[in-house]
């Protein structure tokens, strides 16, 4: 027989799949690669029509999202010193001087701290309340499994005006707290069902094994469990912090100050003095980054943990 | 080392009765068997005595200390699982040690120890590999190595040699004998096979829908069966049962059916009605010269003994005779039985009826 398997494809085959998948990931990554773009246009450039692909690369985007600008009179330009950075340059330039930072930085912060918050909340409650659904005779367990479910059956933002009324009186709103707390809420279904399904396939010997060689039950879930159900906890946590990360509308619901989130925020920076697109751009760029590389961190686990156990050795 | 003690032992799973009222007792160094089809409760029995399943009613001693209600870690039992149960994430090395750390052994001696099993099971060149890609033999080797690290008291294992082609289960049967009879720890054994029973046991107790229905040596039971279940499941092929109407007495030393008088040993019980002459195949003799006979219906040549299948007026007889007699198919031929190896059976209850011979088997168990 000459080259033709079952199993292995063949060279053609080989180059039409990777033909087929790079003009999906260029199509898919266009939109992406726009805003990285953007990012560093002038915003002359970033509005010009036709739009342009090669352009000077600027940071201005960049240091406009991070800084609040004052304009200033040409004679007084003349007055002050020359400026000692680049980023004071590029400013001084337009004739403006920095007044000082943006409220990127701390919206950001935000942004990691409800999202990371609530994604550890997720797994953690969701871990534990799965591996008692998998492994323990609880009482009503199907239903109280329905019912964890059906909290999902509901777009989470019809609830919005309960919710908002109900922060209000107990002083969650615009708090790390109470963003945390409701990201948890609404992440929780889909992690404890999900767990459910990772520690279900573990066979029950592994723990008994432990047990029987010597070690709590405590032990045996911590050293033998968790360890297996590695696969299941990255992907969830991924599930979780993505929803998390880029959820809008109760950010700006019930988050104004304090705990406003970046998704909120990035949108009012064009407001700020004329269609600053290049700063929207690069805010948007910076957002996108803690979620790639966690997504990258956990990708091993992803690749596998993603088709739910269907081929799980 | 320890002696295990079960004491009417019961599982109730919900509305459903798992194993009922089980009692048997396992002497200090045994090799110990527990047989039975599957279903039959063997598992649950199993996990009772190593603290997995709680048991609903009964107790278990083990040496002296009862234990029932005593967690798994707390009654220094190792298990070996059917499926092995390695560790996944850890490499043969840290399987091997797992139960040792959980004592919190210094780590140089713990090196010391599993290096010293390794020697024993011969696994030695594998121990930093990664249990996954090991092969049957060695993944129960290392399951093994696990087991014996830790120096327990008992042994309990869940067919072990299930998941290996029938080839290496003889060698791994005989390996694992071996290692018993080298170390004398107390063994509790789970097959559904009653060959490997018969060849690895010192002692059997054989289970049927969860109830005990014999326990003792392997050539007792095989000889002097308690119940028309175990005289059928032990022994290949199975016990002959000749059905009959008809009656025994106390005293009795013969019993007659179709015209036929066939000496029995001396009965120690009375009964009537339908009952069962059972009788191993090697005692059935072909003799032209009997008047009690059967059409042979076919012979099954094993080299230096035959089978051969006839039928009587009370059923199908399976005989195991040397190869040299002339059985052809067609032929009606006379048959007799060895008449101290008779074991009688009421039908109804399914269980042997007391005589001389079997009175020293069935009296203990
Ligand atoms: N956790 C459980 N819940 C309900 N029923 C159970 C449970 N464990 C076992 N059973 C039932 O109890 C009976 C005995 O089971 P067990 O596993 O002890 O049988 P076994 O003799 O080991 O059989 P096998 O040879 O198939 O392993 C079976 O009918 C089984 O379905
Ligand atoms: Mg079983």
């Amino acid at each position: 027989m000459s080259g033709f398997s079952v199993t292995e494809p063949s060279k053609r085959q080989k180059w039409i799949a990777g033909i087929l998948v790079i003009t999906y990931a260029v199509v898919t990554l266009m939109p992406l690669l726009w805003i990285i773009a953007t990012g560093f246009k002038s915003p002359e450039d970033s509005i010009s029509y036709p739009p342009k692909v090669i352009f000077q690369p600027t940071l201005e985007g960049y240091v406009n999202l991070f800084t609040t600008q004052t304009r200033i009179t040409p004679n007084m330009k003349d007055t002050l010193a020359e400026p000692d950075s680049w980023y004071e340059q590029i400013v001084r330039d337009k004739n403006m001087v920095i007044a000082g930072p943006s409220r990127y930085g701390q919206r950001f912060l935000n942004s990691v701290i409800i999202g990371f918050g609530s994604t550890f909340l997720s797994i953690f409650l969701g871990t534990l309340a799965a591996y008692a659904f998998s492994r323990f005779k609880v009482p009503i367990k199907d239903d109280l499994l329905f019912f964890i479910l059906s909290t999902r059956m509901m777009p989470p933002i019809a609830v919005a005006i309960p919710i908002f009324l109900m922060y209000r009186q107990l002083g969650l709103s615009d708090t790390h707290l109470g963003m945390i707390l409701l990201y948890t809420a609404v992440n929780l279904s889909l992690s404890v069902w999900l767990l459910k399904g990772f520690i279900d396939e573990i066979p029950l010997e592994y723990e008994e094994a432990a047990l029987i060689d010597g070690y709590t039950r405590f032990q045996a879930f911590y050293k033998v469990v968790l360890p297996q159900a590695a696969t299941g906890i990255a992907s969830t946590a991924i599930f979780c912090l993505i929803f998390a990360w880029n959820e809008y509308a109760f950010a700006v619901l019930l988050t104004s100050g304090e705990a406003q989130t970046a998704p909120p925020f990035i949108p009012t920076i064009i407001g700020v003095g004329g269609q600053d697109w290049p700063a929207v751009a690069a805010g948007a760029t910076i957002f996108l980054i803690p979620v790639m590389i966690f997504t990258i961190f956990l990708r091993k686990h992803l690749l596998r943990g993603i088709t739910f156990g269907a081929v799980r050795k | 080392m320890a002696q295990i003690i079960i004491k009417n032992l019961r599982k109730d799973f919900g509305d459903f009765t798992a194993v009922k009222s089980s009692s048997f007792t396992i002497e200090d160094g045994e090799f110990f068997m527990l047989l039975g089809p599957s279903g039959c409760g063997k598992t649950t029995t199993l996990r009772m005595i190593a603290g997995l399943e709680m048991p609903t009613a009964g107790e278990v001693f083990i040496d002296g200390e009862e234990v029932s209600q005593k967690r798994a870690s707390e009654r220094d039992i190792a298990f070996v699982f059917q499926m092995f149960a390695l560790y996944p994430h850890l490499n043969v090395q840290q399987n091997i040690s797992y139960p040792l750390k959980s004592q919190g052994m210094p780590k140089a001696q713990i090196k010391v120890k599993v290096a010293e099993v390794a020697k024993i099971l011969g696994i030695e060149h594998i121990l930093n590999k990664p249990v996954g890609g090991l092969s049957g033999g060695d993944r129960q080797r290392v399951a093994l190595g696990r087991a014996i690290v830790r120096e327990p008291k008992a042994f309990m294992m869940d067919e072990p040699l299930g998941a290996l082609d029938a080839e290496f289960r003889e060698h791994m049967s005989q390996e694992l004998r071996t290692l018993h009879d080298q170390m004398g720890a107390t063994t509790v054994y789970v097959t559904h096979d009653q060959l490997e029973a018969m060849q690895m046991g010192d002692k059997i107790v054989v289970m049927n829908h969860g109830s005990v229905e014999q326990f003792g040596v392997p050539q007792d039971i095989y000889d002097w069966p308690a119940t028309m279940f175990v005289a059928n499941f032990i022994g290949s092929p199975s016990m002959n049962f000749l059905h009959f109407e008809g009656t025994v007495a106390t005293g009795d030393t013969s019993i007659s059916f179709d015209g036929q008088s066939f000496d029995i040993p001396a009965q120690l019980s009375t009964a009537s009605g339908k009952l069962v002459m059972g009788v191993r195949p090697e005692h059935v003799v072909l003799q032209d010269d009997s008047a009690y006979r059967g059409e042979v219906t076919a012979t099954e040549y094993l080299g230096t003994t035959q089978i051969v299948t006839l039928d009587t007026p009370n059923g199908i007889l399976k005989a195991r005779t040397p190869a040299t007699q002339v059985a052809n198919v067609g032929d009606t031929i006379g048959l007799d039985f060895n008449p101290r190896t008779i074991t009688l059976f009421d039908e109804t209850t399914g269980e042997a009826l007391l005589s001389k011979a079997n009175k020293g088997v069935l009296d203990h168990g």
